[in-house]
């Protein structure tokens, strides 16, 4: 009998580096109790370090391995790069949270790697069975996560809500992989496109596409999709929170663009139109829904849902400038994001955390250098030049109408100018009103990330050859 | 060919039948025992289709892990299912709206099926003929070869399934008396057992 060949495992390193370092790090955690929580969280910081580097000085240039099941080009390492920063960061911003909250479980940073290796699959699946096996990891370590805190009926109602809606949503989605590889005859994207080619859009694979399309669009809380979002982002801890609002947006999105570009490019026509319509339904609904909120977890969960409408633009183009406007918009969206929660896991009053926007009223007085920042990515976040955040807006804008979808991009800009209103309204409770407490002072590590993030914002108009030319060469790798 | 066709229809009937019956008994253990059967019917249209793999891991895993649990969880949660029920009518107007757009997909969807010529003439992996082959070496030739990463991929997301359940639910409590091997098997008489006189006659 032949033996059959080992597959090419280069490629994957990075994900097996995590693999087995999530199992290591799950057998140190049982052996050595809750205490070890803290060491935990620091080694796979480690640990996302190693894979980093590993990516940056792998193999170049596009590797396919395992039956053409996985990819890796340019816009898989730069994006995963992106994630893994995300994620490391997450883990170190929780730590101060979790000493302060006495909130000592190990199962939080392996959890944490388990889904950031979830998300590295999600980026570099070249095949449907590859992205739904994604898609699991990442969603099923996520459902756990969000209910970590089982004391907390807030805790575990968010787990149940987004456990229960992601089994739908997945429900939704492998009902459409299994019409698209009914009519096509191959789950790889590469078949599936040379399939479109010749064979063209038959109606039964467009309803494959458009159930496709609405569970990743679950992934990545588009409208009408969303319904989970905020629920979620209140009840889950604020790190886990945190999480939920970086990394896996990413991946999420790396894996809808490559989804469409790389496995219907035929059907552009047809994908286009539903994405330009969760495109400008999140980005309206984003701007008028936060408005009304209290809680700021509440609003930033609205503020990602907006974001995700203004970076689905990029996509809608479907063309290279298109995609690099969305690898722009995503990593810049995902410092903003961090830098904004590295304020929300600051805000302690008498060692209890607060989540209230009225909490942060008077900050200008009683924490400048904080409320200066904070009100750097809050502008950035509304897309107010010259900051970082201008930018991403103007590149997915710029390739929209080059596409010629004026109107999307017409009505971005106008979405944009509502979505200013809730976030100047946070900034003049900053510097406007008067403090009735004085928070906590933001201890270091948390300090330190939100003045990196905010520098990175101020500083990008500078400087956005790096981040601008990686994009180029990752949107290109897709077409 | 003619006792294949008799069987065919035994075990389609019944399985529908059956499938009937899980959403129509009032009783719950009803169902659950309904679903078992069609679970065993369709294990024979499986060996009907010369599929033994399928159906003996459907017997396994349905019958011998699913259902059980489905009867576990019935019977340990006091779940008022007549009252579940109330607001049945409720829902019917929007359950049936999708019922009915989702059923309309499939027909208009099945009305157009044109499998392309060449796909079935070449499959991506050449199916082996079941006379040489069994089903059980023909999935294990392609599954640790071709499909290999999505094996692994599985395997991880049930360890994290795994994790999941023990941090979610393990509890441990307070003054529960627990097994320490060690500290057991480490017992002398001396610490075991305490050696009293009683002097007939009278009680300790």
């Amino acid at each position: 009998m032949e033996m059959a060949a080992v597959p090419n495992l280069m490629p994957a390193l990075p994900e097996i580096i995590l693999a087995l370092g999530a199992m290591v790090l799950l057998m140190f955690g049982v052996f050595r109790g809750n205490d070890s929580a803290d060491t935990i969280s620091l080694s796979a910081v480690l640990l996302f370090a190693i894979a980093a580097i590993v990516i940056l000085f792998g193999p170049q240039g596009e590797q396919v391995t395992f039956n053409g099941a996985f990819i890796v080009d340019d816009f898989a390492r730069f994006l995963k790069i992106i994630t893994l920063i995300g994620s490391a960061v997450t883990l170190i911003m929780a730590r101060h949270w979790l000493a302060a909250e006495q909130f000592h479980r190990f199962e939080f940073g392996v959890l944490v790697v388990l889904a950031t290796l979830g998300m590295m699959m999600m980026i570099s699946a070249n095949g449907l069975i590859a992205l739904y096996l994604g898609i699991e990891m990442q969603s099923l370590s996520l459902y756990v996560a969000a209910a970590l805190q089982r004391d907390s009926l807030r805790s575990t109602e968010a787990g149940l809500k987004y456990f229960v809606l992601g089994a739908l949503s997945s429900g939704i989605l492998l009902y459409g992989c299994s019409l698209i590889y009914g009519f096509t005859g191959s789950t790889q994207f590469p078949d599936i496109a040379a399939s479109v080619a010749s064979q063209g859009v038959s109606l039964g694979l467009l309803f494959g596409l458009v159930f496709l399309m609405a569970g990743l669009a679950f992934k990545i809380s588009a409208v009408p999709f969303h319904m989970w979002t905020p629920d979620v982002y209140e009840g889950a801890p604020t790190p886990v929170t945190a999480f939920f609002a970086a990394a896996p947006k990413v991946a999420a999105m790396a894996m809808f663009a490559r989804a469409l570009v790389a496995g219907f490019p035929g059907a552009t026509d047809q994908w286009q139109q539903v994405v330009v319509f969760i495109a400008i339904a999140s980005m309206i609904l984003g701007a008028f829904a936060a408005i009304g909120q209290n809680n700021i977890k509440r609003l930033m969960a609205y503020s990602s849902i907006g974001h995700m409408g203004f970076a689905l633009v990029g996509l809608a183009a479907g063309t290279a400038g298109g995609i690099k406007g969305l690898v722009i918009y995503m990593t810049i969206y995902m410092i903003m994001s961090l830098g904004a929660f590295a304020c929300i896991l600051a805000m302690r009053r008498d060692g209890e955390p607060v989540e209230e926007i009225a909490d942060l009223a008077g900050l200008a007085q009683t924490d400048r250098m904080m409320a200066v920042l904070l009100a750097a990515l809050l502008f950035s976040l509304a897309g107010i030049p010259p900051l970082a955040g201008f930018f991403a807006k103007f590149y997915v804008f710029l390739a929209a109408i080059e596409a010629g979808l004026v109107t999307l991009a017409v009505l971005g800009v106008l979405a944009s100018v509502v979505g200013a209103y809730y976030y100047l309204r946070i900034i003049k409770i900053m510097f406007f009103d008067d403090p009735d407490g004085v928070l906590d002072p933001m201890p270091s590590s948390l300090a330190i990330v939100l003045g990196v993030s905010a520098a990175f914002v101020i500083v990008f108009v500078a400087w956005p050859g790096p981040l601008v030319t990686a994009a180029q060469a990752a949107a290109d790798a897709l077409f | 060919m003619a006792i294949a066709g008799l069987f065919f229809y035994l075990f389609a009937t019944i399985t529908v039948a059956s499938a009937f019956m899980v959403i129509a008994s009032r009783n719950p253990v009803y169902s659950v025992l309904f679903l078992i059967l069609a679970f065993v019917n369709s294990a024979g249209l499986f060996i009907l289709l010369g599929a033994e793999f399928l159906a003996m891991i459907l017997v396994v895993v349905y019958v011998g892990a699913v259902a059980v649990l489905f009867l576990f969880v019935v019977m340990m949660l006091d779940v008022d299912f007549a009252e579940l029920r109330e607001g049945f009518l409720q829902y019917l107007p929007v359950g049936g709206l999708v019922g009915f757009i989702l059923a309309a997909e499939l027909i208009i969807v099945v009305g157009a099926w044109t499998l392309a010529p060449e796909l079935t003439a070449s499959p991506k992996l050449p199916i082996p003929n079941p006379s040489e082959m069994t089903n059980t070496e023909a999935l294990g030739r392609v599954l640790y070869t071709e499909y290999v990463y999505f094996f692994q991929a599985a395997g991880m997301i049930l360890l994290v399934a795994m994790v999941g359940a023990i941090v979610l639910t393990l509890r441990h409590k307070e003054g529960v008396k627990r097994q320490i091997i060690a500290d057991q098997v480490a017992r002398t008489p001396a610490t075991a057992i305490e050696v009293r006189k009683v002097e007939s006659g009278k009680g300790i």
